[in-house]
């Protein structure tokens, strides 16, 4: 009925002159163009209120120490009348979607990204990176030399340092002292994942709700990835041979992956195929877990009075291993310039402040010295307040970092470097799917078998274009 | 008969409403149905709830086994909202919104006039192409709309989302605007038509007065889905053009404990909308039924 | 089939042809504007996507770009990830939008219903869907979802599940469920519509007749609704199977790629392998699949209408 009652009326319906219909039209289109016609006068200038001076924005990544940089850089500004800075903070996935697309496409939206000693040697050597080594070296004071030099060289292409560190992390076990008292256990300074699995499992206590060990479990090359890398090194396996045969289901690498599931499986957190770096930091900082394996910099969170419940009861081992040899990972979030910014000295100003050793004082006397980027500049270290504040954790931060080698990181040779990734363009795309493989076998979706042989496959695909070039 | 009867069908609910004004004598107040309703809206409003409530609290009570209903409430959440510089977010978002909303109904009625009162020659067509966009993947062409706004220079520009968002709500704008303008009283229009009115005061006299409602309802339904939208924003924005959902993913700070300042800055994030909503409900009832509800 | 375009060409047969022409433009002029700007903003950016998918371009490897033909089709036709998600993705849409108008339907059962604080209670019912997406799904992979603080797990602490991990163990279930809160107000909404519209005198008739309440339903009430369901299904389904947001913020798609939507994978292999023509030719694939379902799919649905209409 209703379709008759449509018909009805606009078969009977003449139109009305064409003159004032052409009026109503371009009334409604004319409306319309104006408002397009704004883009050309862009919208820049109605939020930032037309500010006089260079503005430099600046994409990071969402971590507290970046959050604290934000909530200094008007120190920044007043030091530096003619710039104005403008931040763009995501979480790490999303600030490293962004930023690649943005640099690798020139689109010239930023001055100063967050990158690590991941992307660094690829993108200088893609030219995408302005080289910085004249700016320090024009720089008197910054004292670049005092970066550790494990950091240094990660980020470093053909002698020059395309990025600096802001801050800089290994990997190592945190423990509660307290409770491995109370069960009368002693925790070896250079623990073996045997060692670790046996203190785990008499520590796990479902009914308290307490796990034995809090690993990372969750997709992701630079999540569960991370740690699982380093077990793998630690167990004499590697991705690749020098001639770029994947060998991820080889003896080693099932082992070691082996173990970490396992391990996880028995005595890990619950959510453990969601649990990534905050979970964990989460859990252990609620005393919900008796050990935790990860960053260097989760002393941040877990010692802090504030957010953490059983700061000032932790110990800390080296990096668990196994056959010796040295496991701890290589990270450092840093900050360089990309060759598309229009404003590079300016941008170098914002650089330099934000890792001087300067700005590690302004963050200690202003925001506490807990808040200071860990794992940067030794002279950090020599503060006599942040010496006294890490005294438990600092000298093995800087031992972990200076022990890490990502030019040759496994045992066996290997056609790449990184510690817990492979410094190739590929390694985001394939770290991620060969994670989420593992986070399946984690979630008992699949054995790790498969998991490997799934893996195998990926990196092997990868590995073929390499053998192939 | 495709697409194009769903909405043709909804006049037929127009002209059934008067037969509908008799009071229903049926039943009275029921009180299982009631009990089962409010479970049921309670239910579905907890986790909003539970939201608003955890925003007051400390990261502490937040996290805690055993979830406290009461606690001593505390804005210190919303402090560090406020303080990390929402406002240009939310001027973006209000912008983006407002204007994006405005160009879908100047662009919009009169399309959707040409599909009803007046309408064309393949009507159904063009109705089937204009819902048929909103089934495309926008990943699929994000990277294309990514270089484009690149090489136009507007990554980062508002107009940019405003554009993006205009396409995006015309379609389902176009749709319920056809949907009002099929319930305007034919034997007005004739009338008026018969007088020799001119279209423009046809339109401002006889069909604007009974398609007005309508024009609120498809504007606050516009307005709901960009302030939401999150996917467009995310890719084509950095500083200047960044809107209240990027905020809200930034906030997530990825390292520590955050769950009572995330429930502050989705408060903050949501409210808008959810007051909006709430106020308007007319509208949206009306909107979302397609004119169905008065 | 549909009654709207011929009569309109009937109505004047006697006028001059070109006449004729310069009516239908003038008819159709105050919908160009709309279509012209479809076109270009939602049509453009596709023909590119179309160019690229014929591209190998790796954004990350540069200089990678060379024309490679049908090539990215095939790994896209190998490529058993993608069969996956695209699994998962007719799994979360149909699942979420079934789902959603059964609870939307009974919901719209009761609010037709008179009781006390029925206006609340839709006031209720209705934030759901007014909660921004990305808010929504963190807060229930957090606040609700979270193995250790959630409250799903406190409140079913009762039931011996202690730490159940939700998001975890039914990754496309706990996203599906995410959705389906969100989405049942609308269909909620629209199902109101189709009771309130429906003739009390007949209902009455029936009623008086001797017709029990569950025969009332089955043989007047669900003919009536039918448009308003189909209605409800397709709009829902439109914006559902483009759901990026739920999979983004609460699972990234894992464990594995278990509740992966082709959306998300796609956005994946754009920002994450930065494959620009693999991830140009899943989009190409994904669209003309999408024409071709929905284009059946309305048909399907939308044929047998009048005849019901007759019946009712």
């Amino acid at each position: 009925m209703a379709r008759g009652r449509d018909t009805g009326l606009t078969a009977a319906r003449t139109p009305a002159s064409p003159l004032s219909r052409r009026a109503f039209l371009a009334g409604a289109s004319g409306g319309a163009a104006l408002a397009l016609a704004g883009c050309a006068t862009g919208a820049k200038q109605l939020f930032s209120g037309g500010n006089s001076g260079t503005t430099i924005t600046v994409a990071i990544v969402s971590n507290s120490q970046m959050q604290d940089a934000i909530s200094l850089s008007h120190l920044f500004e007043q030091q530096h009348p003619g710039i104005h800075l403008s931040f763009v903070s995501l979480p790490e996935n999303e600030a490293r979607a962004k930023i690649t697309a943005d640099v690798s496409t020139k689109g010239g939206e930023f001055d100063v990204v967050m990158i690590s000693n991941y992307e660094t040697p690829m993108w200088a050597a893609n030219g995408w990176l302005v080289n910085l080594q004249p700016y320090i070296n024009a720089t008197p004071g910054y004292d670049a030399g005092d970066f550790l030099p494990q950091l240094r060289a990660t980020l470093s292409h053909k002698g020059d340092l395309y990025s600096v560190p802001f801050y800089g992390e290994s990997s190592f076990l945190m423990y509660r002292k307290d409770l491995m008292a109370q069960a009368g256990i002693k925790m070896p300074a250079r623990p073996t994942w045997t060692q670790v699995e046996k203190i785990a499992a008499q520590m796990h206590n479902a009914k308290k709700g307490r796990a034995g060990i809090c690993l990372r479990g969750d997709p992701g090359w630079g999540e569960n990835l991370a740690p699982m890398n380093t077990v793998i090194n630690s167990f004499g396996g590697r991705w690749f041979t020098p001639a770029w045969q994947a060998q991820l289901t080889s003896p080693e690498v099932t082992r070691a992956v082996s173990t970490y599931v396992s391990v996880l499986q028995k005595y890990g957190e619950p959510g453990a195929p969601q649990a990534g770096f905050s979970e964990c930091a989460t859990l252990y900082g609620q005393g919900d877990a008796a050990m935790w394996y990860d960053a260097t910099s989760a002393v941040s969170v877990i010692e802090d009075p504030q957010s953490s419940k059983v700061a000032g009861r932790n110990g800390y081992a080296w990096a668990p291993s196994q056959d010796g040899h040295p496991a701890g990972w290589l990270y450092t979030w840093s900050l360089a310039i990309p060759a598309t910014s229009p404003h590079k000295q300016a941008a170098w100003d914002f650089v330099a402040w934000m890792t001087s050793k300067s700005y590690i004082r302004t963050v200690g006397s202003k925001l506490g010295w807990s808040h200071v980027p860990p794992g940067s500049r030794f002279s950090s270290y020599q503060i006599p307040q942040y010496k006294k504040l890490s005294a438990v954790y600092g000298p093995l931060t800087l031992q972990s970092i200076n022990a890490t080698n990502s030019a040759h990181p496994t045992v066996k040779p290997v056609p790449y470097t990184g510690v817990q990734f492979l410094d190739i363009p590929e390694f985001q795309d394939l770290g991620t799917t060969v994670s989420q493989q593992f986070s399946a076998a984690i979630a008992g979706q699949q054995s790790v078998g498969s998991a490997l042989s799934q893996a195998q496959q990926y990196a092997q695909v990868v590995g073929d274009t390499y053998r192939n070039a | 008969m495709t697409s194009a009867d769903m909405t043709t069908a909804e006049p037929g609910v127009g002209t059934a409403a008067p037969r509908r004004v008799a009071p229903r004598k049926k039943r009275g107040n029921s009180i299982p149905v009631g009990i089962v309703g409010w479970i049921v809206g309670i239910v579905f409003f907890f986790p909003v709830l539970w939201m608003v409530l955890t925003s007051f609290k400390t990261e502490a009570q937040a996290y805690t086994n055993t979830p406290s209903l009461i606690f001593s409430p505390t804005l210190s959440q919303y402090k560090t909202v406020f303080s990390s510089g929402i406002w240009p977010y939310v001027a973006n978002s209000a912008f983006a919104t407002i204007v994006s909303t405005i160009l879908v109904l100047l662009l919009a009625t009169p399309c959707a006039f040409a599909l009803s009162l007046r309408p064309v020659r393949k009507t159904r067509d063009v109705l089937f192409f204009f819902i048929s966009t909103k089934m495309l993947p926008v990943v699929a062409a994000i990277i294309p709309i990514y270089i484009a706004a690149r090489d136009l220079h507007m990554l980062d520009n508002i107009f940019t989302l405003v554009i993006l968002y205009t396409a995006m709500n015309l379609p389902i704008a176009v749709w319920m605007m056809r949907s009002f303008f099929l319930e305007v009283p034919g034997e007005l229009l004739e009338a008026a038509e018969m007088d020799g009115a001119p279209l423009r005061r046809t339109v401002t006299e006889v069909i604007l007065p009974v398609v007005a409602p309508g024009l609120a309802a498809t504007a606050l339904i516009c307005c709901i889905f960009a302030w939401n939208e999150f996917f467009f924003a995310v890719n084509l924005t950095a500083t200047q053009a960044a809107t209240v959902p990027v905020f809200l993913v930034g906030f997530i700070s990825s390292e520590g404990l955050y769950f009572a300042q995330l429930a502050a800055a989705a408060t903050v994030a949501t409210l808008p909308v959810i007051l909006a909503g709430w106020v308007a409900q007319r509208q949206l009832v009306r909107g979302l039924s397609f004119g169905a509800i008065k | 089939m549909t009654a709207i375009a011929p009569p309109v060409a009937a109505a004047r047969p006697a006028r001059a042809r070109p006449d004729r022409r310069r009516q239908g433009w003038v008819r159709r002029a105050p919908l160009l504007p709309a279509l012209v700007f479809t076109i270009i903003v939602t049509q453009l950016p596709f023909l590119l996507t179309l160019w690229y998918s014929l591209q190998s371009w790796s954004l990350v490897r540069p200089g990678s770009e060379h024309f490679v033909g049908f090539s990215n089709y095939a790994d896209v036709f190998k490529d058993s990830q993608f069969r996956t998600t695209a699994v998962n993705t007719v799994i979360m849409t149909v699942g979420t939008v079934l789902i959603a108008m059964v609870i939307g339907v009974g919901l719209a059962l009761v609010l037709d219903r008179k009781f006390l604080g029925r206006g609340v209670v839709r006031t209720l019912l209705i934030t759901p869907f007014l909660v921004m997406p990305v808010a929504g799904a963190l807060l229930w992979k957090t606040t609700m979802f979270d193995p250790t603080f959630g409250i799903v797990n406190f409140l079913l602490r009762p039931f011996g599940i202690g730490h159940f991990n939700w998001v975890g163990s039914f990754p496309l279930g706990s996203v599906m469920i995410e959705m389906i809160w969100q989405w049942t107000p609308f269909m909620m909404l629209l199902v109101l519509a189709g009771l309130q519209s429906q003739p009390k005198d007949i209902l009455e008739a029936a009623s008086t007749d001797g017709a029990r309440p569950l025969q009332i339903f089955r043989e007047l009430t669900l003919p009536h609704l039918r448009r308003y369901i189909e209605l409800g299904i397709v709009l829902g389904a439109v914006y559902v199977v483009n759901e990026f947001d739920a999979v983004y913020m609460m699972t990234q798609g894992g464990p594995g790629i278990s509740s992966a939507n082709l959306p998300f994978y796609i956005y994946q292999r754009a920002f994450l392998g930065f494959q620009v023509g693999q991830a140009a030719a899943m989009g190409v694939v994904v669209v003309v699949a999408t024409i071709i379902i929905a284009t059946f799919a309305l048909r399907l649905i939308f044929t047998s209408f009048s005849g019901t209409e007759q019946a009712a």
